[in-house]
């Protein structure tokens, strides 16, 4: 009895709050709006059971989906939702890895250290974060002053609602979730690996390149995932750093929803970002699935 | 071991000026005369001082500390039960349901979470306030307390767990007695996890709440939205100071508890 409640308290949560509400979801997106509250007319009426059922399946439409991929705006959000998850995915990595790089170098007194500096920005507010770029970035913000003094540029650059802020928002923010499983893969490396490829023959840089960044790839996938598919979904970073011309899905499924009062067009936006989703989410598990029966 | 070289050295360099210097321009600038955010103009306490007299502010503060303290504690109990009932639980009916259920909102876009859970909320007629928040932050927390918690209890010796059971012990209290003081690490810091999450979230707040609870990102977001300005940067150092000391608090307990961990292990390794 006692092992039956144990399971039932935690698994009805989830059905509750978890499943039910995105069945919702998929409901809701198959429905058509209307001027009310809420603003879409039901097509499932479970009061009138079976019949009601049936009466759900034939009325059941692809309206909304069909508007979204007619509509470019949709299409455009979702391309360079990909594009600018995929690019800032990219500088990511390219930031993060040398920081990982050294620090599983560094001295063993130091690494715990080092460790914690990572983590504590992952445990400062993600809003305040992206917040802080805002004064950095400005016109007359402290990147645009600090070049204007060393004479590099003339003209203040115009950096904060472009996609460019958008690029440096996601790299910063999730840049520990790109560090943490690189730095784990290139600390379990043994070192005598490197020594024998050089005494093999090989360049430091080809060491580097045939031995170490193959030895440290399930870090370096495991880290683009954590960062590529929050990023995909991002909305404080896009609507707080980029422009009004930066369009990302999580940016439009908001404003679908709280501007334009539009939820059936806003379910449907979820619901296909979720299958946007999938993808890189099965292939994540995959290897952390593989790295696990490798480390055993 | 090899020389730390000059480039190792560059890149930590470059790389936490990059994770700090926002931050710090960000504090020092909390302290600045004027309002004008990036125009140094002297010393001053003036915004922390007009900070604690916004009553939008405060209240909004309150709310959010309510949520997080509720929702982290549910959350904390449902997380364990969770991952006990994943690593422990044997075999039944939905399992993989279940832990579908339970990695999926991890991944989940926080739009995604927000939107679905306020469709739910208005489907049943609940009034959206202070409540519906905690339900939507228990829900997502209890996720991330599971996986904290389910590591731990993998790599934990279930054979202390059936010798208490073979001494008699009943199940529960095998798990109050033997199995809860060893996971007690990871469900504190599980709890401290949804804690920092729920003080951290817009998203799925803002979908959740209603005219009467608003969460202190929520009304962050609302003003940050006009532009940067010096109260935001007295609210941000004051909330980036509680984390940091909060944060190496913890670390300095966790490295102590473990050393004495070792120290017991090591004692108890000489006895046999």
């Amino acid at each position: 009895m006692r092992r039956f409640i144990l399971i039932a308290v935690p698994y009805l949560w989830l059905v509750a709050l978890f499943l039910v509400p995105f069945l919702m979801v998929l409901k809701i997106s198959l429905s058509d709006i209307a001027l009310s509250i809420p603003p879409y007319t039901p097509q499932l009426d479970i009061s009138e059971g079976w019949s009601g059922f049936k009466a759900f399946l034939s009325q059941l439409d692809f309206d909304n989906f069909i508007f979204l991929t007619q509509d470019p705006l949709y299409w455009r959000a979702y391309v360079s939702s990909l594009q600018i998850a995929l690019i800032s995915t990219v500088l990511t990595l390219l930031v993060g890895y040398p920081i990982a790089y050294a620090m599983a170098q560094a001295p063993d007194e130091w690494r715990p250290t080092l460790l914690l500096l990572v983590i504590l920005p992952f445990w400062t507010s993600f809003l305040i974060r992206v917040y802080s770029w805002m004064g950095i970035l400005s016109n007359e913000g402290f990147l645009n002053q600090f070049l204007l003094w060393t004479g590099i540029i003339s003209t203040p650059l115009t950096i904060l609602n472009t996609n460019t802020a958008v690029y440096i928002g996601i790299v910063y923010t999730y840049l520990p979730f790109m560090i943490l499983p690189i730095y784990s893969a290139l600390e379990k490396m043994d070192g005598s690996l490197l020594e024998a490829a050089e005494d093999l023959g090989c360049s430091r840089l080809s060491a580097f390149w045939l031995v170490t960044v193959p030895l440290s790839k399930a870090g370096i996938i495991a880290g683009c995932f954590l960062v590529f598919i929050p990023a995909l979904g991002e909305f404080v970073i896009p609507s707080l750093l980029g422009g009004s011309d930066t369009l990302m899905i999580g940016k439009v499924l908001w404003e679908e929803f709280f501007s334009n009062r539009d939820w059936p067009v806003a379910s449907a936006v979820a619901v296909i970002l979720l299958l946007i989703l999938v993808v890189p989410i099965v292939l994540f598990q995959r290897n952390e699935q593989k790295q696990r029966e490798m480390d055993q | 071991m090899r020389r730390f070289s000059w480039f190792n050295a560059t890149s930590l360099t470059l790389g936490f000026a990059f994770l700090y210097l926002p931050m710090l321009i960000l504090i020092i600038y909390s302290f600045n005369e004027s309002r004008l955010v990036t125009v140094w103009a002297g010393f001053s306490t003036q915004w922390y001082g007009s900070l604690l007299q916004n009553e939008s502010f405060l209240d909004a503060a309150w709310v959010t500390i309510q949520v997080a303290v509720a929702s982290s504690t549910v959350a904390t109990i449902l997380g364990t039960m969770a991952a006990y009932v994943l690593v422990r639980g044997g075999r039944f009916m939905g399992r993989t349901m279940f832990s579908g259920m339970v990695y999926a909102p991890l991944v989940m876009p926080e739009v995604i979470t927000g939107l679905s859970l306020l469709l739910l909320f208005i489907g049943i007629g609940l009034e959206r306030g202070i409540f519906t928040v905690v339900l939507a932050h228990t829900t997502f927390s209890m996720c991330f307390v599971s996986v904290v918690v389910s590591s731990r209890l993998v790599s934990f010796d279930k054979s202390l767990e059936e010798a208490a059971l073979d001494l008699g012990c009943s199940p529960f209290d095998a798990f109050r007695l033997v199995t809860l003081p060893i996971i007690a690490p990871a469900v504190i810091s599980g709890w401290l996890l949804a804690f920092t999450l729920s003080l951290d979230d817009l998203v799925i707040a803002s979908f959740t709440t209603g005219p009467s609870a608003t969460t202190l990102p929520i009304r962050i977001f609302s003003a940050v939205r006009m532009g940067v300005s010096p109260e935001i940067n007295a609210l941000s150092t004051i909330m980036i100071a509680i984390v940091t000391v909060g944060v190496i608090t913890a670390s300095v307990i966790s490295k102590r508890s473990s050393v004495a961990q070792q120290r017991d292990e090591q004692a108890a390794a000489r006895a046999t």
